[in-house]
């Protein structure tokens, strides 16, 4: 068969594409609410974190944070989706792309929350200190002064989390949710070629993640301006 | 803790030559057979091994080709690209012969004859395949229960990397029914009180062993194979074995 015949087959026929569209409409859908849903988690837990580790405070808190993160970062994501689709919702009955968004969501803030610890981390204890004989209080130096630079410092990381989860949603399909890796999935399945849909599965993620890389260097260069 | 470490890589290394010797090992020709070994009675995991009706089959095959049988599990969707890219040399995993498929493999004789059934919960208002219209229904990816689900007028395919899968999703409600093939439908009812089968089968259709294209001198070796064991009464024997008679 010569490779035009067999886009054809692939993409053209019987409207086959289409699968491949739907499957990364989802695709998208679920890394974008699952990077927001990550943020917001992960700032939670490395705000517990870092408040315990400069104040002492929060010790149940914290507690409770590092067993989260412990278990999300040391099981895999395929499994933590099978636990929350076949477990944890057993009994009731949400659509899939919920499941999907509060798995990967769940996911993402475990890494998240470390890589902010990081960027709290890193910034000098001196600031600390230097809010707090201003008169500001511990969560208003963290606000105002922390947190935007620590941001800064780990745009690239947070970067990086999207780009790895975007492809980490490709496990989706194990709960029958017809994202892009599924999408090329039931078109093998149909034609039975054994790559052309696979690599153009693979070319559209490169695709986009070198669209996400673009976005965030921007953002970086951007945020850079403020540097002086 | 270096020593630790040297501990564990020179274990590892041991390990990975053990698995090398090991599987270069045997002298006769192997007979790689693809399945997906999560569709009881065919072919399931039992301990270490595959074991179930096309399993035994394949290894009187084999047996009779003085070849070794090697049985690699794998998704079901990935079967048939394995024969065509030379990965397996036959496809045996309760494969259905279809008009798709046999663009892209070469068939041998049927075995076995099969039929696609409804599995459903035992409190469900569906009676006949006529009522799947509009509803949930789960499959597994590629296989011809997919297929004839595509068929049906507003139904929402939900398509499963297994069976099992599809199976727990219709126990907890997440889907109204699966298509799946009698023999295995059987047993997912026998292990579960709240499933049924609907009597009205959907299709009726033969199970075969698929071979790639140009290995025609495989396929006439089956076939003369399956004949033979055809007229012994082995096929029956095996299939005996495993299906008990209603």
């Amino acid at each position: 068969m010569s490779l035009k015949e067999n886009l054809y087959l692939n993409f053209i026929k019987d409207d086959r594409y289409k699968y491949l569209i739907s499957g990364l409409g989802n695709t998208l859908l679920i890394t974008i609410v699952a990077v927001v849903m990550g943020i917001l988690v992960g700032f939670l837990l490395a705000y517990i974190r870092t408040t315990h580790d400069k104040t002492g405070r929060w010790k149940v808190a914290n507690l409770f944070a590092q067993v989260y993160i412990t278990v999300i970062r040391g099981t895999p994501m395929v499994l933590q989706l099978l636990i929350v689709y076949f477990v944890i919702f057993a009994s009731v009955n949400v659509p899939k792309i919920i499941v999907a968004f509060i798995a990967f969501g769940l996911n993402s803030g475990a890494y998240v929350a470390e890589i902010i610890r990081a960027g709290i981390m890193s910034i000098d204890v001196g600031q600390f200190e230097a809010g707090a004989s201003l008169g500001f209080s511990y969560t208003q130096t963290m606000l105002y002064f922390i947190l935007p630079q620590a941001i800064k410092n780990v745009l690239p990381a947070l970067g990086n989390e999207m780009i790895v989860l975007l492809k980490e949603t490709s496990v989706a399909g194990y709960i029958a949710m017809n994202d892009l890796t599924r999408g090329a999935d039931i078109i093998r399945s149909q034609t039975y070629s054994a790559f052309i849909p696979l690599l153009m599965a693979a070319a559209i993620y490169l695709f986009f993640v070198m669209i996400f890389d673009s976005l965030v260097k921007k953002l970086e260069r951007n945020l850079k301006n403020s540097d002086h | 803790m270096k020593r630790t470490i040297s501990v564990v890589l020179v274990l590892c290394l041991a390990m990975g030559l053990c698995a090398c010797a090991s599987s270069g090992s045997g002298s006769s020709k192997k007979l790689v057979m693809a399945t997906n070994a999560a569709f009881p009675p065919y072919e399931s995991v039992e301990g270490n091994e595959i074991v179930g009706i096309d399993a035994d089959i394949a290894k009187l095959i084999a047996d009779d080709l003085g070849m070794e049988l090697v049985i690699e599990d794998m998704a079901f969707d990935s079967i048939i690209a394995a024969v065509q890219t030379g990965k397996a040399d036959i496809a045996m995993a309760g494969l259905t012969i279809t008009e798709d498929r046999k663009q892209n493999i070469n068939f041998s004789d049927p075995y076995t004859e099969a039929a696609q059934v409804i599995l459903v919960k035992t409190t469900s208002s569906v009676q006949t395949p006529d009522d799947l219209e509009g509803l949930s229904i789960g499959v597994q990816i590629g296989t011809t229960g997919d297929i004839y689900a595509a068929d049906i007028a507003g139904a929402t395919i939900e398509r499963y990397s297994k069976y099992f899968e599809a199976v727990n999703a219709l126990l907890q409600d997440k889907i109204d029914a699966v298509i799946v093939d009698r023999e295995p439908a059987k047993v997912f009812e026998s292990e579960n009180p709240d499933l049924k089968i609907i009597d009205d089968e959907f299709t009726v259709e033969e199970y075969a062993i698929g071979v790639a294209k140009e290995n025609t001198e495989l396929l006439d070796n089956i076939n003369a194979s399956l004949k033979k064991l055809k007229e012994s009464g082995k096929i029956d024997e095996i299939i005996g074995k495993y299906i008990k008679a209603e």
